[in-house]
């Protein structure tokens, strides 16, 4: 569809009511091709398409660029070894971010240990145990769907009841990281399932006609082929607990002490931003080192994800 | 597979069917604690009353919630509004405009838009954006900022499921519409628009459901005022900001009243669930 087409259009055009039927009309029945006037367009009108898509992706790019070069801007003259080990000193104002650093790779650890037997079971069910159309698999599926959707904060208002009071957790990492846990199974089942699907079925006809059990097949064979969809879940599922703030503040609390326990409050690195932007006049410094930290930190997990999906879909 | 599973395989399966119905029952144990907290509240005061209370001041015993919803819908419907054509044109210019190595390198950043959490838009907003606006019409915390900041923030979905779903049309159509002489801009609306209208309307749904539920970045954006407003530049507050924000220091029913607010959030989301799965069905079978 280059420009040579545009020397014939008008030619073309005038022969089009007659070759309607081509296949590409049914693809517009409701519109009956309102975009084919008899009169040939004169050419600025239709260069004008172009110019503005052209600039709606300048202008996402440029904002992008300002977003990012911002925080890179104000926050890199802040990061230094210092910060990434040292306490916050005057409610964090000065001083580092190190409890904060061991408090978030604590939640993300509760996290992922309670969401990835979870999930992956819960996928391995979906994928290869369950006929699609079972009422069962179908609620599984409808109910997972709905929590993807579920807004942070009612992760939140969730966590504070259920993890925080009910079973007595009070706020804790313990709390945080399960409430993130129930946040990012959809994720991470979504990958992990596709990751199995993409498993060929010669691997099932195999083991199954050398007498192979389920089980076995299932370790040795299915659970290792779908390692790199497994990967992505983790990285995604990783890279979206990381990112997230409201959820944790009923949950993990704010405390900034270096924490002692599962059971002591920790505040993650999205919880040290928030509080140093909104609650703290003078913390803005620091909350652009923070903000860069973590930027960082996910722009790198979510490429890893991007590449390993991408190898993985050439490999397949 | 249809083998029937071993023997030996039989606690594997019902391991498996454990776990499943955990991960199943998440959702259901979420709203069951929902209206369990909301209960009391809802017993006490009734429903009517978050509509016609003459404001919000829970401790005093008024519970007007339609500031923070106008608050929450002005927020989303303008920045459905905004992102929903931006998005699709960048999908758009991903798919029919720019060279291949130019439209990979702008899904890509796309993606690494998608990725930066919101803590962190909120941030910029708060110290880049705000004092922009404040500069052109104080105070700056507004509910422009807060549509501003939305619409950066749900365009990747709404761009990312637009270029899957450009990705989906047959090539048979694109080689019609070329044989046909159609423009490019004329193929793109008459054939690829039309083609992928149920991707599209699923997109918005998605991005509907993010606009609505974000916390954080209109938190910090929006002024938190609770008004119902008048222009763009007055102050809003959100249902999500207002749970974030008052949920620290909440007693009985003022605590209840935020857990309704929880389930009006929920029960915008089912229906936004409902309608997608309303239209994957259209797809389907009309």
């Amino acid at each position: 569809m280059a420009k040579k087409k545009g020397v014939q259009k008008s030619e073309v055009r005038s022969q089009k009511s007659e070759v309607n039927f081509l296949p590409c009309s049914p693809a517009s029945p409701a519109s009956p091709s309102p975009h084919l006037p008899i009169s040939p367009s004169p050419p600025p009108l239709s260069l004008l398409p172009t110019i503005t898509v052209w600039a709606i992706a300048l202008l996402v790019t440029a904002t992008f660029a300002w977003i990012v070069g911002d925080i890179i801007w104000h926050g890199a003259g802040t990061i230094s070894w210092e910060f990434l080990t040292t306490a916050p000193k005057n409610s964090g104002r000065e001083g580092g971010i190190a409890p904060i650093l061991v408090a978030t790779g604590l939640i993300l650890g509760v996290c992922l240990a309670v969401s990835l037997p979870l999930g992956i079971g819960t996928a391995i069910l979906l994928a290869e145990f369950t006929p699609t159309d079972s009422w069962f698999g179908r609620l599984v599926r409808r109910s997972l769907d709905v929590l993807a959707g579920v807004p942070s904060i009612v992760f939140g208002l969730f966590g504070n009841v259920f993890f925080a009071r009910t079973l007595g957790l009070g706020f804790s990492i313990l709390s945080g990281g399960l409430t993130l846990a129930c946040m990012v199974l959809p994720i991470l089942i979504r990958s992990a399932e596709e990751g199995l699907r993409a498993v060929p079925n010669d691997y099932r006809l195999a083991a199954a006609s050398l007498g192979l059990s389920r089980t076995t097949t299932l370790w040795q064979l299915l659970l290792p082929a779908a390692v790199p969809g497994l990967l992505v879940g983790l990285v995604l599922g990783i890279g979206r607990a990381m990112a997230e703030t409201a959820a944790l503040i009923f949950t993990s609390g704010y405390v900034d002490r270096m924490p002692q326990s599962l059971f002591d409050s920790g505040r993650a690195l999205s919880i040290h931003i928030f509080d140093l932007s909104m609650n703290v006049s003078g913390g803005d410094t620091n909350a652009y080192g923070s903000a860069l930290v973590l930027v960082v930190l996910l722009l790198l997990i979510n490429g890893t994800a991007a590449q390993i999906a991408d190898r993985w879909l050439h490999k397949f | 597979m249809s083998l029937k599973p071993q023997s030996a395989d039989w606690l594997l399966l019902w391991t498996l069917r454990c776990l499943g119905a955990i991960a199943g029952a998440i959702v259901i144990a979420i709203v069951i604690f929902l209206v369990l907290e909301a209960l009391p509240v809802l017993q006490q005061v009734g429903i009517g009353r978050f509509v016609t209370d003459p404001s919000w001041h829970p401790a005093e015993g008024f519970y007007n919630l339609m500031p923070m919803l106008w608050g929450t819908l002005l927020a989303m419907g303008g920045s459905v509004l905004i992102a929903t054509p931006l998005g699709i044109l960048s999908a758009i210019f991903c798919q029919y405009y720019a060279p291949k190595w130019l439209a990979n390198l702008y899904r890509r950043l796309i993606e690494l838009l998608a990725g930066i959490p919101s803590v962190v838009y909120g941030f910029w907003g708060l110290v880049v954006l705000v004092p922009l606006i404040n500069r052109l019409h104080p105070p700056g915390t507004s509910l422009l900022a807060g549509i501003a900041i939305l619409t950066i923030m749900i365009l990747p979905t709404i761009a990312l499921t637009a270029d899957a779903s450009f990705t989906k049309i047959p090539s048979s159509y694109l080689l019609g519409a070329a044989s046909l002489g159609l423009s490019r801009w004329g193929t793109i609306c008459g054939i690829v628009l039309p083609a992928a209208k149920s991707g599209l309307f699923t997109g918005v749904i998605l991005e509907t459901g993010r606009a609505i539920g974000e916390t954080m970045a209109v938190l910090m954006v929006c002024g938190n005022v609770v008004q119902t407003p008048h222009s763009l530049f007055d102050p809003i507050r959100t249902l999500t900001a207002n749970i974030a924000l008052e949920m620290a220091y909440a007693l009985g029913n003022h605590r209840s009243a935020l857990f309704v607010s929880g389930l009006v959030l929920m029960g915008a989301i089912a229906l936004l669930v409902v309608i997608a799965e309303a239209i994957s069905q259209e797809e389907i079978y009309g």
